[in-house]
């Protein structure tokens, strides 16, 4: 087969290849008691970890898919997962001391190249474990902490354990419990005090083995009046089973600093994306989520931001594409527990070839949080008659002194602007991918340039053929 | 090309839906010829530019048109902008997000068949903008999106002066302009004409004809041409109004 050839059949997806499994160790599918003791031990964890994943896989088991979860939640089977594939030894700083398929794929990925142009640092998991990860050495020596999460708690556990579970405690819900309890690989990131990380620290996510279930963990700390930009990319080969991606990821913003948190989420169509995020921001603190949902099967994902003091800022803008086959179930939660506090959610979602797209937001105000400004609005674009876009936005106002204002519109591709552009001698398609591209340029505008490139390429790629 | 004129319309019957508007409509325009076509609401002016321009919503029932010798009407609305066809729309629709700059470059780039250096692009853009007495800051905002009545007009002859068609099609150009913004719009017209070019000026109203001269000018009602002559009848109906013609077309059928 052509490449162009595979790429038809794949549906225009480009990364669904896969590497013969060279697995060092791969756990038996199912979920027990017992591949939680292999894994803490081949980890050498500390005996607090340990329990704390015991804990957590008791909680999974008494809790329930949330009630408002689409019915296709039901259809993943947890006990023909493969819950712990660990493919190489080493943590490797180099990638020449990456294992030669590895490094390859991560190539094919173009990694390393993004490394050398534009990047601070790069963590790079492939599987269950992180098998490269760098910082430039001037941010090193002032003190910032780029690590593999495991790593992280080898290496500074006392810094680890103060936060680490304290944004979203294994009971916060059934997949932040699952992820409790088989976690492994995804960063660890600790900025000090003033330091400002002036360009993006990148990980990047790879499944490989086919049934597998990859359940990163990240922990972002930014010290007072520090910066940060951190970007995440996933991809995933096209098996003709499902896997599983569950993934949790805590922030503590604190006084005057700022985080970014951008997702890229491009994984093959046959993976069920289960993720919480979640940030608490104190006192004149900044955290911004931009979170592109353009693969899997189905995602479920809300970025959050606890509002926690006076000052705090919180920023969600949230893009998903839907195609055939898939069910992007996203937004954003911004919690005011503060008076004086500001946010803005953001979300554009594009659905074609009867792919759907829903908007879950929750915007909530905690009496006495007087000076509350909020501004949530929700663009959904329906490419063709078959697809399909739902609302379900959540407010809970109990202060009295609020601005809040939520918009809401849901158009279908304009056989106006078609013609338009047409006639102005663009193809029909070109047209249609200039009208979508403008239609998500509010968050595209906001990444730095490399990414918007490639996001944009993306999208282009979905909306191969989307019309006529 | 040939020795055939730039756009004869033979017998045009089309509409919308069941709805015949044009009802045999025949016209000709020649390069360097200014025609204009007036009539008042309802008689098909705006049908007859949607038709030319090839929009999807109006339905050809008879008749043919030729643009170069070649039929216009199995065209689709881009391969009738690159045979060279341009219609300055009556409302043109807002694309947020898109840049004019972004737009133009991609509708020229198709054009050409090719990637423009952008180099090239840039000193082209702004010399256009320069002639239409446009900033260049214009070329940064989003396609129509906010602009007033006037910057739509100004933004449709700015594609017009980038994409040099060899016809082009004016619906209402001067609807909704005060008349400053009416001059500016015209002057940029007279300022692109050329002797390879045809134009065609649909309009209501006289007015536009004070500031763009043709050498033509047809009364259209009820979806036929019902007289032609030069610039004198535009001024003549500007002093009688349309209801001379209409009593005649209405005694007709009677």
């Amino acid at each position: 087969m052509t490449t162009a050839e595979t790429l038809i059949k794949e549906g225009g997806y480009k990364w669904g290849f896969y590497d013969p499994e060279e697995a060092l160790f791969k756990a038996n599918k199912g979920l027990t008691h017992e591949i939680i003791d292999v894994m803490s031990d081949m980890k050498e964890e500390p005996q607090w970890m340990r329990d704390f994943r015991h804990r957590a896989l008791d909680i999974f088991r008494q809790k329930q898919n949330p009630p408002w979860a689409t019915e296709q939640l039901n259809d993943i089977d947890f006990e023909g997962i493969h819950y712990y594939v660990k493919a190489t030894d080493k943590d490797a700083t180099s990638w020449e001391d990456t294992p030669d398929y590895i490094k390859r794929t991560f190539d094919k990925l173009g990694i390393p190249e993004a490394e050398k142009k534009y990047l601070a640092g790069v963590g790079a998991q492939y599987d269950s474990e992180v098998v490269y990860h760098n910082i430039r050495e001037d941010l090193k020596k002032q003190g910032v902490i780029f690590l593999g999460t495991d790593q992280g708690l080898q290496e500074h556990e006392d810094l680890f354990k103060e936060f680490f579970g304290t944004i979203i405690p294994p009971a916060d819900n059934r997949f932040a419990a699952l992820n409790s309890a088989v976690w492994s690989g995804g960063s660890f990131i600790y900025v000090p005090k003033g330091v400002k990380v002036d360009i993006p620290l990148q990980a990047y996510f790879r499944i490989n083995t086919k049934d597998m279930g990859q359940f990163e963990r990240t922990l972002i700390i930014a010290d007072e009046g520090s910066q940060v930009h951190y970007v995440e990319g996933c991809t995933a080969p096209t098996y003709s089973s499902d896997s599983l991606h569950s993934a949790v990821v805590e922030i503590i913003v604190k006084k005057g600093a700022r985080v970014r948190y951008t997702t890229i989420q491009n994984w093959s169509n046959n993976v069920y994306n289960l993720v919480t995020k979640r940030a608490a921001a104190y006192q004149d603190a900044v955290m911004e989520w931009v979170d592109g949902n353009l693969g899997s099967k189905l995602t479920m994902k809300y970025p959050s931001v606890y509002l926690m003091e006076p000052g705090a800022h919180g920023e969600i803008l949230s893009l998903a594409f839907a195609g055939e086959g898939q069910h992007q179930d996203a937004g954003g939660k911004v919690v005011h527990a503060a008076p004086n506090t500001t946010s803005t959610i953001i979300s554009k979602s594009i659905s074609k070839d009867g792919g759907r797209s829903s908007y879950r937001g929750l915007l909530k105000v905690y009496e006495d949080c007087d000076h509350v400004k909020s501004t949530v609005r929700c663009d959904a674009l329906l490419l063709d008659k078959e697809s399909r876009s739902d609302t379900y936005p959540t407010m809970e106002v109990d202060a009295p002194n609020v601005r809040v204002q939520h918009e809401a519109y849901v158009s279908r591709l304009a056989e106006d602007q078609l013609f338009y552009l047409m006639s102005r001698g663009l193809t029909e398609d070109a047209a249609a991918k200039m009208i979508v591209n403008g239609f998500v340029e509010p968050i595209v505008k906001e990444l730095p340039m490399e990414y918007a490139v490639e996001l944009n390429r993306l999208i282009e790629l979905q909306m191969e053929g989307a019309v006529g | 090309m040939s020795n055939s004129p730039l756009l004869e319309i033979k017998d045009l019957h089309a509409g919308i839906g069941d709805k015949e508007i044009l009802k045999g409509l025949s016209l000709t325009v020649d390069k360097n010829e200014v025609h204009a076509i007036m009539g008042p609401n309802g008689s098909g002016k705006s049908t007859l530019a949607n038709v030319l321009a090839g929009h999807p919503g109006y339905k050809v029932t008879g008749g043919e048109v030729l643009f170069h010798g070649k039929s216009l009407l199995a065209m689709k609305p881009d391969e009738r902008a690159h045979a060279g066809l341009f219609l300055a729309f009556q409302y043109p629709v807002a694309v947020p997000g898109v840049t004019m700059v972004n737009f133009l470059r991609q509708a020229l780039n198709a054009k050409h068949g090719g990637e423009m250096p952008i180099r090239e692009f840039r000193e082209k853009l702004f010399s256009k903008m320069g002639l239409l007495k446009m900033d260049q800051e214009f070329a940064r905002r989003y396609v129509n999106d906010g602009f007033s009545g006037g910057e739509k007009k100004r933004a449709e002859m700015l594609q017009m002066a980038m994409l040099e068609p060899s016809l082009a099609v004016l619906d209402e150009t001067d609807s909704g302009l005060d008349i400053d913004a009416l001059r500016t719009v015209a002057e940029g017209v007279n300022a692109l004409m050329n002797p390879e070019m045809g134009l065609l000026l649909i309009t209501h109203y006289q007015r536009l004809l004070n500031y763009i001269k043709p050498q033509f000018v047809h009364v259209l009602i009820d979806g036929r041409i019902v007289r032609s002559g030069g610039a004198e009848l535009a001024e003549e109906l500007e002093r009688t109004g349309y209801e001379e013609e209409e009593a005649l077309v209405a005694g007709g059928k009677a």
